[in-house]
């Protein structure tokens, strides 16, 4: 009935290979035509299958079930122990292919325009193709494993995206350093897997997540530390996730990585690759909840940290990309946070839905921000808010997008960003008060540091430009008024009604207790902003300076990079890697060296045995056969 | 009729390409080319309708879901062979014995179907000469060459001496048993010394087939004077074929002493691994250098046979199809480079890249599923061979084959080095390959990619081998 989904995943595979190896036969402008007609196909297939899957066949009785839409045996270890390759479909993942393939399409379009004339405009839509397969490939996956192979197939092609410009040399050391750090989040995730699938005996969603099922009634595992074996596992799977989705301590390579095209900071950094940390624990939630509660607990610290650590750092930069990166990782970090506090069943899970639904209405405004603000680099040729200004008049379009994305994330009614973010609000609310003073202390960091960037940008000081910015082409204008419509009108799905934890639909309504303090401190936020920055004006200065040493620490990042360096340049290259290194080149390629040189030396002598001669040819195949036989006629009859 | 019609299609197309060969003109003989091909291609095709199976002559001939797949793999690897031998049978020296060529090959690939189908030995003995015979004609097809002259010979010779203490462990076989019907034998087959005496000769008729130490000696002169299409075809078909026919009668006429044959294949498993990269590694010369990687790729497929089991029956099936493609193809760009500027020595290979990348990408790929590194085919046809084995408990023997695979990586890569990293000053030239080599060398590089991702072809093979064990 699904099998047609296979191709969601498919089509962008084989645009990779089509454009990837037989691009370069024709113009340039065919590979991004090809490549977003392909992902329009995609995103056509996607819709279809989400009408199909919530309005025709996926309810049963009353709850939404899952969906093996296609699945093939991959790799046939033993009977028990197979690797499935397949589709799978739920509620999360059904959502998940609709926001990829719609943000993908927007950037495939997009970048049309953006990458114009630019070297190497072929392997950038090649790369984008193979991007979006592995990321579809991750969301339908059947598996863990299936889920760890796109996994890292996502990480590859975020690598190579991010170093597209890799005659730069910052492009280079930041596609570098988003590897390494997302790899070494990886092999906590390995370790997770191997940790889960040993205890539990399977790699399978359906089996793992069943509540029912043996993996969480009966699979909790031997206890180390005071944890259980289910609670270290988990633990280890979501460093994973902290990895992708750029949590704190992990988050260090996500700025870093605006290296890359703006397209591909919308795409991979913004809308999909960094919540894929999200979906992970999302599609794995009954374990956490059921098997491993203290794992959860750290889901939720982790994330309200990183989301308040993140806004106050981005109050203070002024490279407008880095800005909407470290508002990137804040609001994944809310979604993180509303997984922590969320419940299993209908209205309990209602961080669950919450964090699903942030997810999906962030997807939109984010990326239009992203795009947004590619139009406007691409209008001004510089990153800083300081040489900009008053744009508003040059760039109409762009400014009314990017304001109503502002007022999106900022959470002002009726936009989409507000439904979502008040049942984030409202699901801390319903944990603790501590939380929810937390969660409005990030909505008003939110709203001051996104308004801070649109008033500097389109208000502030008149600069005078080099030569007068202009409107962006059609072909970049339409996906931002098409993503700003999402923005408008994403939140008035009643999620509740078609993602839930468990399947079952339950009725959310709005709580005016939280509801009315989160757009005030909404709107307190963004006249702040309005106040410092739409004229000039010298309070920031003297805020900033009157705040002094921590000013300093946040505008430097808390210094986080820093201490990276400092432990790995000094402490692991000194104390770990020279020793490790000495025995290597000693220890290690000395006795290697030894064995190579031996194999050669018996190789050389040999050759003797080769003469060319037949009657030695002969010999020596007759005392064979004779030795061989009489050494088993003695082993075996006496 | 029908359970046989893979030798009666391959006998009606060598009819049909002898009355053609008569009336074409003395200067047209090349016109026989396409037919051949499109010929051998239809029987390759045919041979994939299913058919009834069973057996025929009292027993003396026999068929089965397995044997037949066994066959359609030899017809693919032939027509491969075909494909890429057009280049070479164009050439002046060639142009007048172009029918001769696809004649004797045909009538070996009937020798060797009827040896897997055999259910006695005297049919079998029948198929193996048929299949070793015209090779040695075919070994000295370049006959003015004397190195191709003296291959034909000892090839020939060798073969003789093969063939007659092969027939010394029959008639020995057939004296201990009274009979000659493989499931007789096997009923009664012990381990007398007579009986094992018997074993060993039987099993070194085979091991010269399939070319493993001690036995091997023949293997490199005649590989290397030999014309490089024989030579492929000598390393890829004519080997697999001897391990299927081997590892069936292994598996049924001798399963009572398996327990014994096991230690015999034990010890020459890990001599002829060992021995074969030992001197792959010194060799400059391609064919020569092919020669021993074949051999000890041989070695290789003796770890699944030591398992024993259906799994041991699939892995060397799935071992030797992926041989096929990835052994073809490495000889394949061999044979027009040889072809095309008659450079035979992994030297004359430096900077191959700069020049022709497509075919130095082919050769990579290749070389990479030789040496079974993943994700490509070869990787998991070694590694399903190592699992056989390592099923049975046999880990130092895997451990053995892991060591030499790590050798065999190291002169595999030094022909890609040679290709992709070494300058030359006088590297091969550009030069254009003809459609014929390319179909052939598109062909394994689908084979080669396809089979190691498609698990079906796997699990096929596992089902078919059910009934074998």
């Amino acid at each position: 009935m699904f099998t047609y989904t296979v191709w969601i995943v498919l089509i962008p595979f084989f645009l990779f290979i089509l454009i990837g190896f037989f691009g370069h036969k024709f113009k340039p402008l065919v590979s991004g035509v090809v490549g977003t007609s392909g992902l329009f196909a995609s995103m056509a297939l996607s819709y279809y299958t989400a009408y199909q899957y919530f309005f025709v066949v996926g309810k049963t009785g009353d709850v939404f079930g899952k969906i093996i839409g296609y699945n093939t045996v991959w790799l046939k270890l033993t009977e028990k122990l197979h690797i499935d390759l397949g589709v799978l479909l739920d509620p999360i993942s059904v959502m998940m292919l609709i926001v990829i393939t719609t943000v993908s399409f927007m950037v495939h379009l997009y970048s049309i325009g953006y990458m114009q004339g630019e070297k190497g405009y072929m392997r950038f839509f090649s790369m984008l193709s193979l991007f979006s397969f592995s990321m579809l490939g991750l969301v339908v996956a059947t598996n863990i494993f299936q889920m760890y192979i796109f996994w890292e197939l996502v990480g590859v092609s975020s690598y190579l995206l991010i170093g597209f410009y890799y005659t730069r040399d910052t492009a280079v050391a930041a596609s570098k350093k988003a590897f390494i750090v997302t790899r070494f989040a990886d092999l906590g995730f390995l370790i997770g897997i191997l940790l889960l699938s040993f205890n539990t005996g399977t790699f399978d969603f359906l089996t793992l997540t069943d509540p029912n099922g043996v993996a969480i009634t009966q699979g909790s595992g031997i206890m180390f530390l005071g944890l259980s074996t289910m609670t270290w596992s988990m633990i280890f799977i979501f460093m994973g996730g902290a990895g992708k989705s750029a949590m704190f301590p992990l988050h260090i390579w996500l700025p870093d990585a605006m290296e890359g095209p703006t397209p591909v900071s919308a795409l991979i950094h913004a809308a999909t690759m960094v919540v894929a940390g999200v979906y992970l624990v999302a599609r794995m939630f009954p374990i956490f909840h059921f098997s491993a509660p203290v794992a959860l607990d750290v889901v939720m610290c982790v994330g309200a940290f990183s989301s308040i650590f993140a806004a106050v750092i981005a109050c203070t930069q002024y490279d407008i990309k880095r800005v909407l990166a470290y508002s990137t990782m804040s609001q994944i970090g809310l979604m993180m946070f509303a997984l922590g506090v969320s419940g299993y069943g209908a209205e309990e899970g209602l961080g669950f839905m919450a964090s699903m639904f942030h997810l999906f209405t962030h997807a939109f405004f984010k990326a239009l921000l992203f795009l947004a603000a590619g139009a406007i680099i691409h209008a001004v040729h510089s990153n800083y808010m300081n040489d900009m200004g008053g744009l508003r008049k040059h760039l109409p379009i762009t400014h009314i997008t990017f304001l109503i994305a502002c007022l999106s994330i900022a959470g002002i009614p009726p936009l989409a960003g507000f439904f979502s973010k008040d049942e984030i609000l409202a699901a801390g609310h319903e944990k603790s008060m501590m939380l929810f003073i937390l969660g409005l202390i990030i909505s008003a960091l939110t709203a001051f540091y996104m308004f801070r960037l649109y008033f500097s940008i389109f208000w502030g000081k008149q600069q005078q430009y080099h030569h007068t910015p202009h409107e962006a082409p059609k072909v970049m204008t339409i996906p931002l008024i098409l993503l700003a419509l999402g923005a408008v009108f994403a939140g008035f799905i009643p999620f509740s009604s078609f993602v839930t934890s468990d399947g079952k639909p339950f009725a959310s309504h709005i709580d005016f207790a939280v509801a009315i303090p989160a757009v005030l401190v909404g709107v307190l936020g963004a006249l702040t902003a309005m106040m410092f920055y739409m004229k000039e004006t010298n309070i920031p200065e003297t805020i900033s300076r009157s705040l002094g040493g921590f000013y300093r620490a946040a505008f430097r990042k808390f210094y986080i990079d820093e201490i990276y360096l400092f432990i790995t340049k000094k402490i692991l290259f000194n104390y770990v890697s020279r020793p490790v290194a000495w025995f290597d080149r000693h220890i290690v390629d000395g006795s290697m060296n030894g064995i190579s040189y031996v194999t050669n030396e018996v190789s050389t002598r040999i050759k003797g045995m080769q003469s060319g001669q037949l009657q030695q040819y002969a010999w020596i195949f007759v005392s064979g056969a004779i030795g061989l036989a009489l050494a088993f006629i003695y082993l075996w009859t006496l | 009729m029908l359970i046989m019609r893979h030798e009666l299609l391959l006998i009606a197309i060598t009819v049909i390409l002898l009355l053609i060969e008569i009336f074409l003109p003395h200067d047209k003989k090349h016109k026989i080319i396409l037919p051949a091909i499109l010929l051998m291609a239809l029987v390759t095709a045919a041979g994939f309708i299913p058919g009834p199976t069973g057996v025929l002559f009292g027993g003396m001939y026999g068929t089965s879901a397995l044997i037949l797949l066994m066959k359609n793999i030899l017809n693919i690897g032939v027509l491969i062979v075909f494909i890429q031998s057009v280049s070479w049978l164009k050439l002046d020296d060639q142009k007048e014995k172009i029918s001769e060529f696809f004649i004797l090959l045909l009538s070996t690939l009937i020798g060797m179907d009827y040896m897997i189908s055999s259910g006695d030995f005297l049919m079998f003995y029948l198929g193996l000469e048929l299949a070793t015979i015209p090779i040695a004609t075919l070994a000295a097809f370049e006959r003015y060459k004397e190195k191709s002259a003296e291959a034909g010979v000892k090839l020939i010779f060798m073969s003789a001496l093969s063939s007659g203490i092969l027939l010394y462990g029959l008639s020995m076989i057939y004296g201990t048993t009274g009979t000659v019907y493989f499931p007789e034998v096997a009923a009664t087959f012990q381990s007398t010394p007579l009986q094992i005496l018997a074993f060993i000769f039987f099993f070194a008729g085979m091991a010269f087939k399939i070319s493993l130490v001690p036995f091997h000696l023949w293997a490199a002169d005649v590989y290397e004077g030999a014309p490089i299409n024989v030579t492929s075809y000598l390393s890829v078909i004519s080997k697999g074929a001897a391990v299927f026919i081997f590892t069936i009668i292994l598996y049924t006429v001798f399963a009572k002493i398996a327990l014994m044959w096991r230690d015999v294949i034990y010890v020459i498993a890990i001599l002829t691994m060992t021995m074969g990269n030992l001197f792959a590694m010194r060799q400059r010369n391609i064919k020569r250098f092919l020669a021993f990687s074949s051999i000890a790729q041989a070695g290789f497929i003796l770890l699944g046979i030591i398992g024993q089991s259906q799994l041991g029956m699939t892995t060397v099936i799935y071992f030797v199809l992926i041989y096929i493609f990835s052994n073809l193809g490495a000889f394949g760009v061999a044979t027009i480079i040889s072809n095309k500027t008659g450079k035979e020595s992994i030297d004359d290979y430096d900077g191959f890249y700069r020049t022709n990348p497509m075919l130095s990408l082919t050769m990579m790929l290749a070389l990479f599923s030789l040496a079974g590194i993943p994700p490509i085919a070869g990787f998991f046809g070694k590694f399903f061979l190592f699992a056989a084995a390592a099923k049975q408990g046999l880990y130092i023997l895997v451990l053995i084959a892991v060591l030499n695979t790590i050798v065999s990586l190291y002169y595999y890569l030094l022909i890609i080095k040679a290709m992709f990293l070494n300058r030359s000053d006088q590297p091969i030239g550009y030069f254009k390959s003809d459609g014929y080599t390319r179909l052939g060398l598109a062909i394994c590089i689908a084979g080669i990619l396809i089979i190691g991702f498609a698990s079906p072809v796997y699990e096929f093979i596992l089902k078919l081998s059910y009934g074998i064990y």
